[in-house]
Parts: structure tokens; sequence; C-alpha cells
């Protein structure tokens, strides 16, 4: 099959939510649902654009996406409850 | 409509008739006028639906076409020399975002030593560019090949920027008859610029994305197979426009006189009086032809062949130097008749604005017609001297 | 709706990430954006992983001012107006040092664009180099530190009022610390017909040498100590400050990063230090803040 590249070099949107970030840092964030108010302080700062509150019945609270979170530790720094922890991956400890 | 005017005002009265979304330049000489013409028009509310911007340099008036182009306007900046070489790294950057950008170059030499006057060193920096360029020997042609510039231009089989290449002060500043183009006609000619690649919030595409090793090389691949294309569809451009004008400049070369023993080889204003003086040495006897060189890039390697592979002397007149090898166009010309058996006689000439006057091209002629220079390359026309420090 | 995707290559944590999402959130991706190059656009807009949402193009790194303005003449002319703000995502290098040109053509020609300005103070893109907006006493790979040197020697230029001197409508600067400004401010930009120009300090965890996990800590120390003021005119005039509740020192804020580390130790350092905090304190006095 032929390659297909498009024109001058320039791309359809969006192109890279197909790719996984989230195994790039050696931290990753856990929220806790308990602690968290769903204020939406962390989803404004988010480098990664990939911690989102959602709401079920309910709760409300933050949801991390892992396939892309790099573990930066910005939510965490910016939580006014202390709602978000950065733990270790598995593989690092 | 026949009208003396003078070339400046040919360029931006057609350009005018192909209306252009957006215009942007920057003060030349020999280029001013043009636009000076159209903000001229433009201040005369004449432009419908155009912006006329007044950039702080040509690297700004390039970058904002750049915009507008990708933004999907249709576009003209006019140019040359300094402001040419100026625009280069943009120029570039067009070239390889695909867009049509038509600009004009009024010809003229680089500084050091600083000249305004014409020569043809400008434009060979943009000859590996990715741009098409074409050469015309007078204002009439000038006038009639923007249309036709913006037509090849924005064929959807090419997307390049186009380059009209004219002699500053040669054709800028002379006073021509010429037969000024019907709104009408150009409008049958020239459709209105409806990309379907272009910056919309509609359809967000990203322009410009930088490609590692593994994708670079297609793009380039992409850009030389449009330049490729590009030959057959200015052929038929060419022949459609002899049509709608009643004006046949030729294709990609203009040729007097063909299958003549010796072939003069030249490109631009220089071209005029040289057809002149041809066909006073065949009322001498010579056996001389002339081949105009209208399109430089795309190079017409087919053309070329037919046209000059059986002749048996050729003299290029080149008004450019690659320094350290010879004159660019003769170079050309040698690649494309690379394995022939033909003798080249290449002169750069006329650098700087030199005078290049009608006996001056005959006796050129003349001493390679009876044997009296031998093949190689050579200036010719300037005076022999030894450089000393102040 | 994403009008700029995750997946995209920035270090964790970088600041860039932060301005940008909340540039184009708050005009709702009504926008086209000229990029430069530089870390965004290399972060952003590889070929096959293009991360945005919105009209995108990177000329060259000096001239995205005029490839907006190009693109808002194109818009009038075309009747597309409607379609959004051509807008400029550039690095400090871009605008304070190589692209300045187009920039003040751009400004001066008063097109209605907005220009911001991410101003993680160097060239991070090619390794942390010296910009313009470098401030004194930092070290970077062309200012290092050296037996004589304390990194760079000089000042951080004055954008802020290059752009009030071009009599742009609006112009302000903001931080990765506090995106609610960002968002405010880009909102007002749109809202005004002609330049804006927004200046927001971006962390760059890599050039500063500071962990990702400090970045909005970091870039919160340049608000409070004064070394980074928050202002915003309108046409011209100053309307809003914020201002800093408790004033920090300078060398808080300082010693969190690397680049500054060699300020502790260096013969000059006490030299440059000083500067520092007489650069703090003017702009407290000259901002009220
Ligand atoms: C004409 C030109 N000179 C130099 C470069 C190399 N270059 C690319 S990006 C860059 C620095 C970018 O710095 P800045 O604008 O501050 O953006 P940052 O990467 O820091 O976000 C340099 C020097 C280039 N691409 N083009
Ligand atoms: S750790 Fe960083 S990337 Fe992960 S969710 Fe938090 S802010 Fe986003
Ligand atoms: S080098 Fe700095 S600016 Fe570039 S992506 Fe990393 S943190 Fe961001
Ligand atoms: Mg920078």
């Amino acid at each position: 099959m032929k390659l297909k590249i498009y024109f001058g070099a320039s791309s359809p949107p969006l192109q890279s939510l197909n790719l996984k970030t989230g195994d790039w840092g050696t931290h990753f964030a856990v929220v806790d649902k308990e602690k968290c108010t769903g204020c939406k302080v962390c989803e404004q700062y988010c480098p990664e654009d990939c911690i989102e509150v959602k709401e079920s019945g309910k709760e409300k609270y933050a949801v991390v996406n892992y396939y892309y979170c790099k573990g930066c530790g910005v939510c965490a720094s910016v939580c006014n409850f202390g709602a978000i922890k950065m733990e270790l991956k598995e593989f690092f400890r | 409509m026949k009208k003396v005017v003078r070339g400046f005002y040919a360029v931006a009265y057609s350009v005018k008739l192909c209306r252009p979304s957006v215009i942007c330049a920057y003060p030349i000489t020999p280029q001013t006028e043009i636009v000076e013409n159209l903000a001229q028009m433009y201040a005369d509310g004449e432009l419908e639906n155009c912006e006329y911007i007044t950039a702080e340099s040509e690297f700004g008036a390039a970058s904002i076409l750049v915009g507008a182009s990708a933004a999907g306007a249709r576009v003209f900046t006019a140019t040359c020399s300094q402001g040419l070489i100026l625009m280069s790294e943009i120029l570039f950057n067009a070239a390889g975002l695909r867009l049509p950008i038509v600009l004009v170059n009024t010809n003229r030499a680089l500084s050091a030593p600083l000249s305004i006057w014409n020569d043809h060193q400008d434009f060979m920096v943009l000859r590996d560019a990715g741009i098409i360029q074409v050469h015309v020997e007078n204002n009439q042609e000038v006038h009639d090949m923007i249309p036709q510039a913006y037509k090849i231009a924005e064929d959807k089989k090419v997307l390049l920027p186009f380059m009209i290449c004219m002699d500053g002060f040669k054709l800028t500043h002379a006073y021509e008859p010429i037969d000024l183009l019907e709104q009408e006609t150009v409008d049958s000619f020239l459709p209105p610029y409806k990309p379907e690649y272009y910056l919309t919030t509609k359809k967000p595409i990203a322009m410009g994305c930088y490609a590692p090793p593994p994708f670079y090389m297609e793009f380039r691949v992409a850009m030389q197979n449009a330049m490729l294309r590009a030959k057959e569809i200015m052929r038929k451009v060419f022949r459609e426009w002899a049509e709608v004008s009643g004006r046949d400049w030729g294709e990609h070369l203009a040729v007097d006189y063909p299958n003549s023993r010796i072939m003069v080889v030249a490109m631009g204003s220089i071209v005029a009086p040289l057809r002149k003086v041809v066909k006073e040495l065949r009322s001498e006897g010579l056996d001389v032809g002339l081949v105009k060189i209208r399109t430089y890039r795309p190079f017409p390697v087919e053309d070329v062949q037919k046209e000059l592979g059986s002749s048996e002397k050729i003299i290029v007149l080149d008004r450019s130097v690659s320094f350290g090898y010879e004159g660019p166009l003769s170079i050309d010309l040698k690649a494309a008749l690379f394995g022939r058996s033909v003798e080249f006689y290449s002169y750069i000439v006329g650098l700087g604005g030199r005078d290049t006057s009608k006996d001056f091209l005959a006796s050129i002629i003349r001493n390679v017609a009876h044997n009296k220079e031998k093949p190689g390359w050579a200036f010719k026309g300037y005076k022999e001297f030894e450089e000393v420090i102040p | 709706m994403k009008f700029i995707g995750s997946g995209h290559g920035a270090c964790p944590g970088c600041g860039l990430m932060i301005a940008v999402k909340n540039v184009l959130k708050a005009l709702e991706g009504k926008c086209f954006v000229a990029n430069p190059t530089g870390c965004l656009e290399i972060v952003s807009s590889q070929y096959g992983r293009n991360a945005w949402g919105v009209p995108y193009i990177h000329s060259t790194f000096e001239n995205a001012a005029a490839v907006a303005a190009g693109i808002d003449a194109a818009l009038r002319a075309l009747g597309r107006k409607d379609e959004g703000k051509a807008i400029v995502l550039a690095g400090d290098g871009a605008t304070a040092d190589i692209g300045i040109g187009c920039l003040s053509g751009a400004m001066d020609r008063n097109h209605d664009i907005i220009y911001i300005c991410l101003d993680n103070e160097a060239y991070q893109n090619t390794g942390h180099q010296q910009s313009a907006l470098t401030p004194p006493g930092e070290a970077t790979k062309t200012t290092p530190v050296g037996k004589v040197l304390p990194g760079k020697v000089g000042k951080k230029k004055d954008m802020v009022a290059f752009a009030l001197a071009h009599g742009c409508p609006y112009v302000a600067t903001s931080s990765c610390a506090i995106p609610a400004d960002i968002r405010r401010k880009v909102k007002k930009a749109a809202s005004i017909e002609g330049f804006s120009y927004i200046q927001i300090h971006c962390t760059c965890v890599t050039g500063w040498g500071v962990d990702g996990s400090k970045s909005i800590e970091v870039a919160r120390l340049a608000i409070e100590t004064g070394l980074y003021p928050i202002v915003e005119f309108v046409d011209g005039k100053l309307v809003t400050v914020r201002k800093i509740k408790e004033k920090k020192p300078v060398i808080e804020y300082l010693k969190m990063q690397r680049r500054f580390s060699h300020l502790f130790e260096h013969p000059r350092g006490k030299e440059i230090l000083d500067i520092l905090q007489k650069m703090a304190n003017e702009n407290i006095a000259k901002y009220n803040l």
C-alpha cells in the first residue's frame, strides 16, 4: 500500500490524542475522592489537560486520565485540599 | 485598449485585474513604482475586497503574504535585489508550505558594491527554492504573464510560489504601448481562488509541521513532482493565453530561426536587442538563431534538448555569476545537453547595468562565428584592471 | 472539545502548556494560531503528531507577528472575520530578539491580533541560551558562569514599555501560576479591536532547573517578590495591578532554581542579587504592588 502524506506537511487536528504519554514519568497522581471537593482548580493547571472533574450521582471529584498523566505533580501542588498525592510507579519502587 | 504606459504600471494594472485579496510590499528601486501604483489604486478604492499593507520590511511583506495565502487569499508582492534576498528565508518556506504566492522581481544587481542597476544575480539566489521562475522580454509580456502566473500557481497540481522576473529599469521604467487587458478577459481566464488547503476554523489543520528524517524527504520529492507537473500545466496555460489574448509568446522557450548552426541563448530584456542583431547578422550570411528562455524553473530540459541538441555552437549570455564556477544559465544548459557534441561559448555580460549595446552583442556573435574565440567561458564587456589598497 | 490535545511532547510540568490551554479556552477555540519555531512548536506540531485543535501555522522563528497580520488581512478581505481572531503564541526569543522587527511592524499597523509572548526567559528549545528576556544573573549556555562572569550581565528588556510605546490598545502581563487571570485577560483582549500584547511568565522546568511539581510555586514567587509584576493597560492607561499580599525577598524565588544557584557562591553573586532585589523594589514602587 502506498504511503499517504498530508499535503505540504500539514496535519489534521488533535493527532496527539493517540500518543500515550502516561508512561513518561516516575510518578502518577492519585485523587482522594473523600478530600476532593470538585473545585476544578487542578483542571485549569494540568499541562497535559488530563485531569477532569467528573460527576457521578451526588459525587463530584477529579479523575486522572492515566493514558496521558506525566506525573508532573502540578495538580497536587495546586490542590487547596490536599486531595491529590503523587505515587511512585510500581516499576520504580 | 492600447496605451503608452511604463513597465510598473503595466504590472500594477494587470495585478488589479486579477482581483488579489492581499497586497503587501516594501519599496526598493526599481520596483517601488509597482507598489506605489497599487497603493494609488487602493487609495482610489479601485481594489475591491483587497487589503493593501505597508510592511516594515521585505521580510515582513513575504511573511504577511505567507499568513494571508495560508488563510486562503490571493496575494501579490514585488521586490528585487536586497529585498528579494531579505525575503529569501520566507520564500523558501512558502514553497515548502505550498503557497501560490505571486511576486514580480524587477531584476537588480546585489551588493556589494551597492548597485540599483539591472543584472540577474538576485533571482538566482532563489533558483533552487521550489519557486516557478519565468522571464519576460518586454512590458506587454509581463502584463500578460500576471494572470497566467496566478492560474498556474493556483492549479491544484502545482501550488507553488510563482516569480515573474522582469529586468529593472530596462523594463520597469520604459514607456511602451501596451494593449491593456479588459477585466472581462481576465475574469473569463482566471477563476476566483478557491483553495482546498487553507486555514479555517471550520476544518482546523496545522500547516508547517516539522518533519523528522522518516518523513521529510517525501515532501521534498512532492515539491519536485509539482515542479515537473508544472511544465505541462504551464504549456497548456501559455497556449490558452495565446487564444484568449491573441498574443502568442511561445512556450517555455521562444525560438527565432530554429536549427541554425549557431544558437544564441539568453533571457530577459536582452532578448529584444539580440533579436534585431541576429536578424542583421543573418543578412550578413551568418547561420545564427536565437533561443529565449522564458521558463527558467522548472528548467525546460526537453525543450532545450529539442531546440539546441543539434546545433554546432551555442553562445550563452549570462547576466550573473556562480562565483567560483561560471554563468548559471550556461551550467544548466550544459547539463541539459550532456553528451551532445556541441561547443559552448558562455559569456557573462552586463553586470550591474553595464551596457550591452547591439554592436557589443553583434561582435560577440561574429567572433564566435568567425572562429576567433575558443569554446569556454569568459566575462565580456569589462576593463582590464589591477587591485590596489587605498 | 479540546483545542490543544493531550499527548503533546512538553516536559512534565511545563508552564507553556498551562498558559496555552487557558488562552485557547478563553477564546473557545475561535482563533488562528501563528506559532514561531520554539519549544511550543516542537512539542505540539511534529508531522503526524499534531496537538492542535484549532487552525495553526508555523512558518519561521522570526515572523509570527507578520504571519498573523497576514491571516488577519485575509480574513478581513475575504469577509471571514467571524471565524475568529489571529493570535500569536511566541517564545520570548521569538518576540524580544529575532522577531522584534515583525512585531514592531504589526504593532505599529495595529492589526487586530492577540500577540502572546510565552516568556520562559531564554531560548529553551535549543537548550537554554540567553534571550533579551533572560533576567540578569541567570546562567544560560551562552551566558555561563565563569571565573569572572556571574551569568548574564545586562538587563531584561522591557517589552511592556515597548508595546506601550507602540500605542497598542491592550497590553498586559500574566503568569502560568494564575490561569484565571490569563483567561480574563485574553477575553478582554479578544473584545478589543486592534493589537493586544500579553506577556505570560511560564516556568521552564528544564531550563530553570526546578522540579515539575514546583512549576507553579516558582512562578508564583516571581509575582510575590515583585520580579514579575502582573499589570494591565488599556489604551496606555494602567487599569489593573495584581497586589502582593505578603512581599517576599527575591532570594526565596532565586534559591529554588538551578539557573540562579551560583549567585550564592560566586564572587559577583551578591552584586547581582542586589540588582535583582532592586529590580523587584522598583517594580513594587512603580506599580504600587
Ligand atoms: C533564523 C533562525 N535562527 C535560529 C533558529 C534556532 N532556534 C530555534 S528555536 C530557538 C529558540 C527559541 O526560543 P524562544 O523563542 O524563547 O522559545 P522557547 O523555545 O524558549 O519557548 C532558536 C534559537 C531558527 N530556527 N531560526
Ligand atoms: S500529575 Fe501532572 S499530568 Fe498528571 S494529572 Fe497531575 S497535573 Fe496532570
Ligand atoms: S524545555 Fe522548558 S519550555 Fe520546553 S517543553 Fe520543556 S519545560 Fe517546556
Ligand atoms: Mg523562551
